[in-house]
């Protein structure tokens, strides 16, 4: 591993732990979709800030960027507010113009300078280690691990010093409103760092890869953990997953880092959702078929327990008769017999099954209880 | 503008643009009337690996391949997003979001896996990134109205179902439409409407044109019909007008210009629209609220013209005045009401009600309890 390779993962790891912070929080407030909308619509906001400082390092450009980002949350709650359009459509309408503006300002006064479209959509983590900070004839590696890191500070610091805040506001936010937290404050604080954090990002990774950064991971964690604190920490640990396995693969296959760590964090998302403790499709899966099981022996358990020392216990209970009385089929009143039996609930004695004295217990609790 | 017909390449891209605006607006005021303003932003980022895969696939760059391969990835990502929200606690936004940048990440790897290939002619795949529309060619245009036309028959076709759909679901199923398909069918026309416009404005905006032409023609009109042929036409106007400036200017891309536009026809449509419009709204909160503050101000007079044997007795201004803490406009409201022939000046600031003002008052009166 070069050094080189060593910068450009340390600066996605990066990216991807502070993307994951802010992250958490707009997917559980039911607003992964402004961190599209936030990542596209700074466009402008940075190309303005470019040509005001001519550099794309200069802390100016965040601060354009985060500006134009709030901006864009506001124009959607003020289209909102006017009841004219719904929320979804407020921001279907609003990153489109942002995003067409700062397309247009490129093409028609950036010419051929670093700052292009393509960039700023796809991002090119490749080129990550030539753009570095040299002070008093020191190279100090790669610009973007230093705004990075800043940012991504910023963002654990927010999340540490506001966790209360933040988390009464996103689960709660007419409670946290009535305790005097400002729901509403929290909201545009939350905005506010997304929209710095995928102004940092759109250099090295682009603002789709923010979008998968922001999502995914957090997303995936929703499956697993039902704990804020769990959800963000693996959160943060999906992420960084991503990020180095998805550029190894982009390194194998020669193909662009940031759709290969976007394709990392589907991946991580997938298992997540097929295999995940007790959420997962299979873990679910599962739970049924066994529940299937539990409810056919409670069953068996009733039917001998209605008929023992009946009249008509020897038809009843017939281990041939099974299908007929309880309406299973064949194979599976055999199994469901197996299982029984091998479960200490009922005895075979002579084609007769006999309740034992844990299978009584059964059927008279499942009565009673269910 | 008489270029616009002389002109092969601007004739070109003016169609296609039209082509889009209207499929685009059509099939987009069911998405908006939906809830589904977003799935349009999901189902074009999610059309990129399409268009990648169906070139790998089939080697070819005719638009008809490259638009199915895409339509069939948007779709393939709906479905997704469908599964996604129905089998865990994963909600419509996160699963819309993870979606769109998961394929629009597998995208961008099959475009640079096919940009490293050694005989790449992969130019042109690009281009459905922001859309190329000077590059269209007749053979585009066939594809996309072939496509579109499609599209708009079979929605002429299933209207009173989709009607149904877009409103009042349940009731559907009550009358035993077959929901379920229908939605299906409806889906897939969205698909096709976005896949079609995807070369002219690229993967990145063309949500905007779903979205756009709805938003605005919902302001001019309450009813379905009417909505979907002025989307058609905010589509087919702001696509026309974008290409033409686009063409005409240098260093304008079409797609940003188009979906300006269009915002620009949302901007207008929001504030100005009769009924629902901002402005309007303004004004006729303001023009009621002046008529409340005059109503209010002739009530003031009669109640205090009660306490005397006539009715017509003049009142000070001031009383009036006191009568009405906050009517800052209280002596232009009097002129009115003067000019209107319901008091009438009686002395230095002294005003009483004539016998027509009487009259309204006691119908007010009437009127209130």
């Amino acid at each position: 591993m070069t050094s080189f390779q060593l910068e450009i993962q340390l600066v996605a790891v990066i990216v991807a732990g502070a993307c994951a912070l802010p992250g958490c929080f707009l997917v559980l407030r039911n607003m992964a979709m402004m961190s599209d909308a936030i990542s596209h619509a700074i466009l402008p906001g940075l190309v303005l800030a470019f040509f005001v400082t001519e550099s794309l390092s200069s802390p100016l450009l965040l601060a354009g960027g985060a500006a134009v980002g709030v901006g864009t949350v506001a124009l959607v709650e003020l289209l909102r507010r006017t009841h004219l359009v719904r929320e979804d459509a407020a921001i279907g309408l609003a990153f489109p113009a942002f995003f067409s503006v700062g397309v247009i300002l490129i093409a028609r006064y950036a010419g051929d300078v670093h700052l292009d479209t393509d960039a700023v959509l796809l991002g090119e983590l490749a080129l990550v280690p030539f753009d570095r900070w040299i002070a008093f004839g020191y190279d100090l590696g790669p610009q973007a691990l230093y705004s990075m890191s800043m940012v991504g500070v910023l963002s654990a610091l927010f999340v540490f010093l506001f966790y209360k805040e933040l988390k009464l506001a996103t689960f709660d936010a007419a409670l946290a409103a009535t305790l005097g937290f400002m729901p509403m404050l929290m909201h545009y604080a939350l905005m506010a760092l997304v929209s710095v954090t995928a102004v940092a990002a759109f250099d090295a990774v682009g603002s789709i890869l923010v979008v998968a950064l922001m999502v995914g991971p957090p997303a995936a964690a929703h499956l697993l953990t039902d704990r804020l604190d769990r959800m963000i920490l693996i959160a943060i640990v999906l992420g960084i997953a991503s990020a180095v396995s998805g550029y190894w693969f982009a390194h194998a296959l020669d193909v662009s880092i940031a759709g290969s760590m976007a394709v990392a964090v589907g991946v991580a998302f997938l298992v997540a959702f097929l295999f995940a403790p007790a959420r997962g499709l299979v873990a679910a899966h599962r739970r049924r078929a066994h529940q299937r099981w539990q409810f056919a022996l409670k069953m068996l358990t009733i039917h001998l327990a209605q008929h023992e020392h009946r009249p008509d216990a020897f038809e009843e209970c017939h281990v041939d008769h099974l299908q007929d009385h309880l309406r299973w089929d064949s194979g599976f009143a055999g199994e469901v017999v197996r299982q029984a039996r091998q479960a200490g609930l009922v005895n075979l004695e002579s084609s007769q099954l006999v309740l034992t004295a844990a299978g009584r217990h059964l059927a008279r609790e499942a009565i009673v209880r269910d | 503008m008489e270029q616009l017909f002389t002109d092969y390449t601007l004739r070109t891209v003016a169609l296609g643009a039209a082509l889009l605006g209207a499929v685009s607006g059509a099939l987009g005021t069911f998405a908006v009337l939906r809830r589904q303003s977003l799935l349009g932003d999901a189902i074009s980022h999610a059309a990129l690996p399409g268009i990648g895969l169906a070139f790998l696939v089939t080697g070819s760059k005719l638009p008809l391949v490259l638009m199915v391969g895409a339509a069939l990835a948007g779709w393939l990502a709906t479905a997704l997003v469908i599964v996604i929200t129905g089998a865990s606690r994963v909600k419509y936004d996160s699963a819309l979001g993870l979606v769109l940048s998961v394929f629009f990440g597998a995208g961008l790897v099959i475009l640079t896996a096919i940009q490293k290939m050694p005989n790449a002619q992969q130019a042109g795949l690009e281009a459905f990134l922001f859309g190329q529309a000077a590059a269209l060619v007749e053979r585009d245009l066939a594809t996309m109205s072939a496509l579109g036309g499609v599209a708009l028959l079979v929605a002429a076709l299933l209207w009173k179902e989709f009607k149904v759909l877009a409103f009042d679901e349940d009731f559907g199923r009550s009358l035993g439409l077959p929901m379920r398909p229908l939605d299906f069918i409806l889906t897939t026309l969205l698909v096709i409407a976005i896949v079609t416009g995807l070369q002219t404005v690229g993967v990145v905006l063309m949500s905007a044109m779903i979205v756009a032409p709805a938003a605005a023609a919902r302001q001019w009109t309450n009813r379905l019909g009417r909505m979907v042929l002025i989307a058609m036409g905010f589509g087919i106007i702001s696509g026309v007008a974008g290409a033409v400036i686009s063409t005409s200017t240098a260093r304008l891309p079409t797609g940003p210009t188009i979906v300006l536009c269009i915002s620009g026809v949302v901007v207008v449509s929001i504030l100005f629209a009769p009924g629902r419009g901002l402005i309007v709204r303004a004004i006729r909160h303001q023009l009621r609220s002046t008529r409340f503050q005059r109503e209010a101000i002739l009530m003031d007079l009669y109640q205090l013209a009660l306490q005397h044997h006539r009715r017509d007795h003049p009142h000070a201004e001031a009383a009036l005045q006191a009568m009405q803490p906050g009517g800052g406009k209280l002596r232009s409201q009097l002129k009115t009401l003067a000019a209107q022939g319901l008091v009438r000046q009686a002395g230095k600031q002294q005003w009483a009600l004539t016998s027509k003002g009487i009259a309204a008052c006691a119908q007010l009166h009437r009127d209130r309890s």
